[in-house]
């Protein structure tokens, strides 16, 4: 319908424009003769009204042939989604994370990326991990979207049939920037498939510091940006030492980004928030995260610059 | 049609009790007043919420910031979403027009239960009151749709408890109403009348009142539970805690697929009163009809997984749920037909409850109609939680339940205050409504088409055409609600004079005073007949 790039696409077109055939068709039909009886039959015209009161062949009609349609359609959506759950064996597999607001995709060996990149005319399987709430992975393009619920081992399948870059969606409400939570899928050819997959930096290479997974681990990284880029919260780039104006109690109050500051920001975030900035929109995480992984998260804010 | 000379009997409203005033309508067992009170509540809130709606329709005019940032946007589109649904839909028609008329069509005084009638109306206006207060009181007002789908809503830090109290106690007031219709339904009929000689909106409410009675206990024990997950860390949904989070997807659409109907059936009621009524002819199919709105609340209970077909739920069950759906979709068809076949070799005068009526089949259609394309499995794969969604739920809700809804204000307005609207301003508006209602929602399927996905604060540039074109159609609405509620207050206050059945009407409700009064009759009428018998000479 709006150009489908995917193996799947056909039959699920096929059920839409069957669908929306036959419903064109009746609205139209149905209307034109209500508003033909309610001109025939206008009062102005003098004729009484008869008085019949039911028709039994007339009620079996559009009993029957309505439901013959709607089986016809049950048919077309099943057809159309059977392939959607029948994964071919040779498919190759990429997991999908996804935490609020963002997606990451785990190629294996520690090759994660923010882009997916898949080869043409490769059958490809996506698991869904979900590391916070739900989530709802969208790709309007290949007609294929399944939620990403928290414990359960969600998947969806789909062969790319066109080069090009393709947007991808959240879904499912996830909170506050839900509407933030896209990404782009690439299709490319074999080779390049290949190269790109070669040029990804494998995490495993460079061991990222302690302070970093407990802050990944409690979904940091959803507000905070490591790259300078305005989240929710203040980027966490270059923010130790920085001097910040910060609310406290309604007033303005310049302060300078230090350990103290960090750790009462974690334990208790509505204190001081930097201007700019909503009160509110983070919990506390005092008994959460503990004394000492926040000491171990302040030493890794320290090193981003 | 009119008359211009006062009624001269002491009508319900001017009826003089213990107390004076405001604290006679607060103190009032009248199912006729008690209605009319859930009208007032309803009223405000609905208008309330429409505001709420035209504020999301103005920020999506443009992507990005455009009058509000994201963390109020989705308060908002949760606080639209509370109100419509809990406070204004569910009760909606069962609650004003069902308590106005369901005594009166019945051949009753009151219902079984008047003290707890009223009860209900206080359990109501207290469970509203909440709701709006959730929206001021602690963290920042609850930002989860609606739907309050776990984990995000069990982790939150927004204020999502009171919106759940308030979520369930509004279920209380529904499920003593349900209860109060049925068993009115069951012994207060008048002599002669058995179930089968009942009119068509009573039938309605019967079967609405059976799913508000079975269906609505699910869901204040699941927000019971979100409650006890917050508060208590008791783990039923959040996998953190350890609990399941589909669990709480299967019971709530356990409830909120049969709320649906809950909304739909009064308002298919409403319609099959109006058919006969302006064509003067018996409603085609009277059993067909009746027989349907039980056919689509039992087959109602079983089909809420299609809410979840995307969730992860068993391959075997997305199949048994979209077979079903299908299924429930032939009783509306049934209905569909039988009312149109109504006016067929009738004699039609094209009213305003008639014109509303009638717009009420079309709207319903097209939400009917793309009900069949998220039945569906491969084709609701792609258009799931999407813009596509939220204009079907709109055509259906408020095409298919607001426009019964004011073609009941329309047919019942000159019964409950005596008086009659403007009939050439309330069609005026009616015209903007309609119009207005189209251009607003029709974008947002082809854009939930194109992949627009739903409560998005924020959206690509290239579904702007669809949202500004949406945003006008908005405006267009509101003019439309601002001069039909208008013309209807000046009705109240200034409208002529209106005789007792001005619309030639054959149930019950037409062969009384206009208003009527306290006790609806002086002598409880014996049914002979049919309810829709409009030669009575025939029969001689
Ligand atoms: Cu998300
Ligand atoms: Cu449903």
């Amino acid at each position: 319908m709006f150009g489908g790039a995917s193996n799947l696409a056909a039959d699920v077109d096929k059920a839409f424009i069957f669908i929306f055939g036959v419903s064109f068709i009746l609205i139209i039909g149905i209307t034109a003769f209500m508003i033909w009886t309610v001109v025939k039959f206008n009062r102005k015209k003098g004729i009484p009204a008869q008085q019949f009161t039911h028709n039994n062949t007339a009620e079996i009609i559009w009993t029957v042939i309505p439901t013959i349609i709607v089986l016809v359609m049950f048919w077309y959506g099943w057809k159309g989604f059977k392939t959607m759950r029948t994964v071919p064996d040779d498919a190759m597999e990429v997991t999908v994370i996804s935490y609020m607001w963002s997606w990451d995709f785990d190629y294996g060996d520690g090759k994660i990326s923010k882009e997916l990149v898949l080869p043409i005319n490769k059958p490809v399987k996506l698991n869904l991990v979900s590391q916070d709430v739900n989530h709802s992975f969208f790709i309007p393009a290949f007609r294929v979207k399944e939620d990403v619920v928290p414990g359960y081992d969600n998947w969806l399948w789909f062969e790319a049939t066109e080069k090009g870059t393709f947007d991808i969606f959240c879904a499912e409400y996830c909170g506050l920037l839900h509407s933030g939570m896209l990404a782009t899928a690439r299709v490319v050819e074999d080779a390049e498939y290949t190269q790109w997959l070669a040029s990804v930096e494998s995490v495993k290479d460079k061991p990222s510091p302690e302070g970093e997974a407990i802050a990944k681990a409690n979904s940091c990284l959803g507000c905070h940006s490591l790259d300078g880029s305005k989240l929710v919260g203040p980027s966490f780039k270059g923010l130790y030492g920085s001097k910040k104006i910060v609310i406290e109690d309604g007033k303005e109050v310049e302060i300078e980004v230090d350990d103290t500051y960090l750790k009462t920001s974690i334990t208790d975030p509505n204190a001081q928030v930097v201007k700019g900035f909503n009160k509110g929109l983070m919990q506390s995480y005092s008994g959460v995260i503990s004394d000492e992984d926040i000491d171990k998260i302040v030493d890794y804010l320290r090193t981003v610059n | 049609m009119t008359q211009s000379e006062k009624y001269t009997h002491v009508s319900y409203r001017e009826h003089q009790g213990k107390y004076k005033g405001i604290m006679a309508w607060l103190t009032t067992t009248d199912h006729k007043r008690i209605g009319l009170m859930y009208l007032f509540g309803i009223a405000v809130f609905f208008c309330v919420a429409a505001v709420l709606g035209l504020l999301m329709r103005i920020e999506k005019i443009a992507p990005g910031e455009t009058i509000m940032d994201a963390a109020t946007y989705n308060g908002i589109f949760t606080l639209h979403g509370v109100i419509m649904i809990f406070i204004v839909v569910i009760p909606g028609i069962a609650a004003v027009f069902g308590n106005f008329c369901l005594p009166i069509m019945i051949g009753a005084k009151d219902v079984m239960f008047p003290k707890l009638n009223l009860l209900s109306w206080y359990i109501y206006v207290i469970g509203a009151i909440l709701g709006v207060l959730s929206q001021f009181m602690g963290d920042g007002p609850p930002d989860t749709g609606w739907t309050f789908y776990v984990p995000y809503s069990a982790e939150a830090n927004s204020n999502v408890v009171i919106a759940l109290t308030a979520a369930f106690v509004l279920g209380f007031s529904s499920i003593l109403t349900g209860l109060n219709f049925i068993v009115t339904i069951h012994r207060m009929r008048a002599p002669g009348m058995t179930f089968f000689k009942m009119p068509l909106f009573p039938w309605s409410l019967y079967a609405t009142a059976w799913i508000q009675v079975l269906a609505t206990p699910i869901v204040g024990i699941t927000l019971l539970m979100v409650i006890a997950e917050r508060t208590l860390h008791i783990g039923f949904f959040d996998p953190a805690l350890g609990g399941d989070p589909l669990l709480y997807q299967h019971l709530f659409w356990i409830y909120s697929h049969p709320a649906v109907y809950v909304m739909i059936l009064p308002a298919m009621g409403v319609v099959s009163e109006i058919f006969p009524t302006f064509s003067q002819k018996p409603v085609f199919g009277y059993t067909a009809i009746a027989i349907s709105s039980l056919a689509i609340a039992v087959v109602g209970y079983f089909v809420w997984g299609h809410h979840m077909y995307t969730s992860g739920i068993s391959y075997y069950s997305r199949w048994f749920f979209s077979f079903l759906t299908f299924i429930v979709a032939v009783p509306s068809a049934i209905k569909v037909f039988n009312w149109i076949s109504t006016m067929y070799g009738g004699s039609i005068e094209l009213r305003t409850p008639l014109l509303y009526a009638i717009s009420f089949i079309f709207l319903f259609l097209i939400g009917g109609f793309t009900g069949l394309t998220l039945g569906a499995l491969a084709t609701n794969v792609h258009v799931h939680d999407t813009t596509f969604v939220v204009a079907h739920f709109h055509y259906i809700i408020f095409g298919g339940m607001g426009f019964a809804f004011f073609a009941a204000m329309h047919y019942w307005f000159p019964k409950m205050y005596g008086r009659m609207y403007n009939e050439k301003v309330a069609n005026l508006a009616w015209g903007f409504l309609f119009v207005g209602f189209n251009v607003l929602y029709f974008p947002l399927f082809i854009i939930g088409l194109q992949g627009m996905p739903r409560r998005y604060f924020d959206y690509l540039p290239k579904f702007q055409t669809g949202h500004v074109i949406s945003t006008i159609g908005a405006f267009i609405l509101i003019t439309g609600l601002i001069i039909m509620i208008a013309n209807l207050i000046r009705g109240v206050r200034k409208g002529a004079y209106a005789s007792a059945n001005p619309w030639k009407g054959v149930t019950l409700e037409w062969q009384i005073e206009s208003p009527p009064t306290l006790l609806n009759f002086d002598k409880v009428p014996e049914i002979k007949h049919p309810p829709y018998l409009f030669k009575k000479e025939t029969e001689a």
